[in-house]
């Protein structure tokens, strides 16, 4: 049996991100875990691509970012939606809904 | 705005590295430690927790790192530190930086300056509209030689084509301007009404000539050019309908030329006014003297092809209602050129010859900088390796390297625009006075781009391709490699071009030694006369307007002449002084129709040089007589016309018979003929290469016209220069207000005779001396490197018994075989090459043996000090210390 490949889709990522800090701000471990639940364990999520990504999203103007104080004083960097990613995630969950539906009609398609 | 957002957010993370840093590493830390808090609510020990959670997030080195890359500002950071680093290897390298930055900036430099010159001459089209439809039109003599057009040829020409919307004829005119300031003689020209419209300019305010101004005693009017206006009128736009004094007459100024007009078939005009020649005329007229320049614009649509056939059936196909001369029969036809080549066809051999030059020099330039970058990245592939082998990817290392080329290309490219910048001024300050267009030259930036971007891409490409081959595969064999050997095929391409440079080297030189050699050779023709320590310079007599025609020995005009010879005679210093109608070597060229007893038929006869001389002219000049007597007091107006002619004709014209009393007409036919009195010496009237030509002489007095202006011919003690001013004031002692200009000395009008070459000789010089420099340091290059390479195999040698001698000629020897190799592809390349410049030879063959030697021995001199140094540093090494080095 091979592993199920847990990879998250190429270029949905950022869309993943919007999703999951639409319902509320997050932390980046908050992040990963939040898109694992959601997905019942289909995607797992690189930390790394993760954090780059957000840090993209930041500079974008998709997301805002705030440090917080934890309780053992550390320092936990959360991330919120702003208005231009409310758009951009609108834009994108049109723009998946349409092709994932293509991608679909062609499987279904006989013969 | 998102843009302004990463701009911020990027300058921000650039200038305060260690916060953002930080706040990447807590982010990391955190995401760390929220995943290690997870593992343990799992059940898991807290070591296997933290070690979960390590696996989980991939290393935190590794995904800070990650992290950190992201945003354009780590891009700039790399390349300043590249830059940084770049420099470093650069001030640590400082001979290999200057040669090559140097290089870079000869080659681009020259190159570039070279073709800013040539540019507005050889490709770019003349500053006129539809540039390409102005034409120029000449008559045919018999040998097939381009000669000036009639005025007769122009009539007809005018009323029978149809190829043209506008056609004019034009002819120097030099009025003298009197008014505010010093009395000043202008350069202008008289044209046909059409002149302008067959350029396609229009005065920038005021109006163009009109047919109505081009009329016999039309209106006297005038346009100057814009300088004129700007220096002499000073600018002033109420100047159109005023009145200014030329020649003692009034003209109407009616409009004034833009600024940007060039004049291209004469640049220094300043002035025009209207032909006004008569339309009805004699066959003895000035109207059927060839004397004009016709140019014209062709019809939109009709080629030159089709114009050139037009006027040629016209030529062959005489009609009654245009009665022609003999001499302007249209017999040969009529030569029909672009306006463009008429003016470039001169100067078209020694510029593309200069930039044929300039392009060796690129490619030694450029073979140059490629051997030096060549052995700096075979030097540095122990580096790469090294790095690669510590985890450098490749796209870092050529990024790295191409900030590296970058930063050579730039201050290349920076001095290489200075090296370009003095190289056209200096090109300006050499032009030769015939090179059309000077005042268009100036500094091009799109061929500095061009040769920027050349140059970088072939030189410094190829120095990224040896270190990339280390970054490659073969770490381990790099770094055992790192300073023993180069690989074969590196040196292999590194020899072949200074093979390359060599052969590029001995054209150059060639090509340098071969004008060398014509300019000594023209310089020892011997030109008729004795330059030395002569003075000249032109007067004229402004009382009124020359009077082409008619205006027979003006007695008051030759009083003036006269006296003003007779103030110099008693000028201190001066030992003869003499006045001529023309001047050898300057320019002058009067040609007039020639009539023997002996020449087969009535309209038959060629036509000869028109010399009105005062007698002494022959005593100052130093020409000598070689038979019958010398012009003197005798031959006045009304006396029997006497006239002496040049050595070389006589013998043509009577190889069986004394030249001496023999009877002939000369100019117009007004039924009183010349008789020759004596045979004098010939002389080179308008260049050295002159063949023989055919002079007479004759005193103003028995000549048809009276000559203005006149140049004066002073020999002297001593500098014929500084004697100027006492002439000059002499001159003035008979009459204030009669301009003085042309001032000059003998000497000068020599050298001036051979300027094209010379022009081309220091431009040869120059790429020739800077090739030679190359190829030697080429050579040195590939020898010393190939010698630490060997250090070795040299140190073996020694230890076996080899002695400095044996190696030093051993490594020589290996020098002197890529030479011998250069030398002998140069010759065979320089034997096809000098074809171009034949054009520019005189006295010497362009495969003559002894500059073809001297460049031989040249070359091997410079070749065996350059084999030498690195020679002898090999002869010198210790065994014991050479096998020691790894």
């Amino acid at each position: 049996m091979q592993e199920p490949n847990t990879d998250v889709i190429q270029g949905t990522l950022d869309m993943l991100i919007l999703k999951t800090l639409s319902l509320q701000p997050l932390h980046g471990y908050g992040i990963a875990r939040r898109i694992e639940q959601i997905s019942r364990g289909t995607f797992k999520v690189n930390p790394g691509s993760l954090l780059t990504a957000l840090q993209r999203l930041e500079r974008s103007g998709a997301l805002d970012a705030e440090w917080h104080q934890t309780e053992n004083s550390r320092r936990a960097k959360f991330y919120s939606l702003t208005r231009l990613g409310h758009k951009q995630l609108g834009v994108e969950t049109e723009d998946w809904t349409r092709r994932a539906s293509a991608v679909a009609r062609l499987l279904k398609a006989e013969g | 705005m998102s843009v302004w957002r990463q701009l911020t957010r990027g300058f921000h993370a650039l200038t305060n590295r260690a916060d953002t840093d930080q706040n990447v590493a807590d982010e990391v830390d955190d995401y760390l430690e929220n995943a290690r808090l997870a593992h343990l609510a799992r059940g898991l020990s807290p070591e296997e927790a933290l070690r979960a959670a390590r696996i989980e997030i991939g290393g935190v080195t590794n995904a800070r790192e990650q992290v950190r890359q992201y945003g354009w500002e780590n891009a700039v950071e790399m390349m300043l530190a590249d830059a940084r680093y770049a420099g470093r290897r650069f001030r640590s390298n400082p001979g290999f930086t200057a040669v090559t930055v140097i290089t870079l900036a000869i080659g681009i430099g020259a190159s570039t300056a070279i073709f800013s010159a040539v540019d507005p001459i050889l490709f770019k089209s003349l500053p006129y509209p539809h540039a390409d439809r102005v034409v120029t039109i000449s008559d045919l003599d018999a040998d097939g030689a381009p000669m000036e057009v009639t005025y007769g040829t122009y009539r007809e020409l005018a009323q029978r084509s149809h190829s043209f919307d506008a056609l004019a004829v034009l002819n120097i005119w030099q009025p003298t301007l009197v008014g505010d300031g010093d009395p000043a003689r202008l350069n202008g020209q008289s044209v046909g009404g059409d002149y302008f419209r067959a350029l396609g300019i229009s005065p920038m305010f005021g109006r163009d000539f009109t047919p109505s101004d081009d009329r016999v005693n039309g209106p006297r009017v005038v346009v100057p050019s814009h300088s004129l206006w700007q220096h002499r009128f000073s600018g002033d736009r109420d100047i159109i309908g005023r009145s200014v004094r030329l020649n003692d007459e009034d003209y109407a100024v009616i409009g004034v030329m833009p600024a940007a007009f060039e004049n291209v078939m004469a640049p220094s005009v300043q002035i025009w006014a209207p032909l006004q020649y008569n339309t009805v005329f004699g066959p003895d007229s000035r109207e059927w003297g060839h004397h004009l320049r016709m140019v014209g614009r062709l019809r939109a649509g009709v080629g030159l092809t089709q114009a050139r056939n037009e006027l040629n059936g016209i030529a062959r196909a005489s009609r009654s209602d245009f009665p022609r001369v003999p001499w302007a029969s249209l017999h040969n036809g009529l030569l029909v050129h672009s306006l463009q080549d008429d003016v470039t066809s001169g100067v078209k051999p020694v510029l593309l010859a200069v930039l044929g030059a300039v392009v060796l020099v690129l490619l030694i330039a450029c073979a140059n900088v490629t051997n030096l970058l060549l052995a700096s990245g075979a030097r540095r592939r122990g580096e790469f390796a090294m790095r690669a082998a510590l985890g450098a990817r490749r796209a870092r290392l050529t990024q790295q390297l191409l900030t590296e080329s970058l930063l050579l290309a730039v201050a290349g490219g920076a001095l290489g625009m200075i090296v370009a910048e003095l190289g056209v001024r200096v090109l300006v300050a050499l032009s030769p006075a015939g090179l059309p267009r000077v005042g268009a030259i100036r500094l091009d930036a799109a061929v500095f781009a061009f040769g920027l971007v050349v140059t970088t891409l072939i030189g410094l490409s190829v120095g990224v391709i040896p270190a990339l081959r280390a970054s490659r595969a073969e770490l381990t064999l790099g770094l055992q490699q790192a300073s023993q050997r180069t690989t074969g095929s590196n040196r292999v391409t590194r020899e072949a071009l200074v093979v390359a440079e060599v052969a590029l080297a001995v054209v150059l030189l060639v090509g340098a030694g071969l004008l060398l050699r014509s300019i000594t050779d023209l310089l020892a023709v011997n030109v008729g006369f004795d330059p030395s320590q002569m003075l000249t310079m032109q007067i004229q007599e402004s009382g009124r307007q020359l009077q082409f025609q008619g205006a027979r020995l003006d007695s008051a005009r030759y009083e003036f002449f006269t006296e003003a010879l007779a103030a110099v005679d008693q000028v201190p210093g001066v030992t003869a002084a003499a006045l001529t109608s023309q001047l050898p070597l300057s320019g002058d060229f009067a040609g007039y129709g020639v009539h023997f007893d002996n020449d087969p038929d009535a309209n038959a006869g060629g036509s000869a040089l028109g010399y009105s001389v005062t007698p002494s002219y022959f005593a100052t000049m130093h020409i000598p007589l070689l038979r019958g007597r010398l012009l003197g007091a005798q031959d006045r107006s009304g006396a029997p016309r006497s006239a002496l002619i040049n050595e070389s004709y006589a013998k043509r014209q009577f190889p069986h018979a004394d030249p001496v009393g023999q009877q002939f007409d000369f100019g117009p036919r007004d039924g009183q003929r010349y008789t020759i009195v004596g045979v004098v010496g010939d002389v080179k009237q308008s260049s050295l290469e002159d063949g023989e030509t055919d002079a007479i002489y004759v005193t103003p007095m028995q000549w048809h016209w009276v000559d203005n202006p006149m140049s004066l011919v002073v020999r002297t003690h001593g500098n014929a220069a500084a004697l100027a001013p006492a002439v000059r004031s002499a001159i003035h002692s008979v009459d204030r207000n009669q301009p003085i200009f042309r001032v000059t000395t003998m000497d000068a009008l020599v050298d001036k005779s051979v300027a094209d070459r010379h022009f081309a000789l220091i431009l040869f010089e120059s790429f020739g001396l800077v090739a030679l420099v190359l190829a030697a340091i080429g050579i040195y290059g590939v020898l010393s490197s190939s010698v630490t390479e060997k250090v070795r195999e040299i140190g073996i040698r020694g230890a076996l018994g080899a002695t400095p001698g044996s190696i030093l000629a051993l490594v020589l020897g290996q020098g002197m075989k890529l030479t011998a190799l250069g030398i002998v592809i140069g010759l065979a390349a320089a034997a096809a090459a000098t074809r171009a410049i034949v054009s520019m030879l005189f006295g010497v063959s362009r495969l003559d043996a002894i500059t073809y030697l001297a460049v031989v021995v040249t070359l091997g001199a410079v070749a065996v000090i350059a084999c030498g140094v690195p020679a002898w540093r090999a002869a010198r090494l210790d065994p014991t210390t050479a096998l020691r080095v790894q």
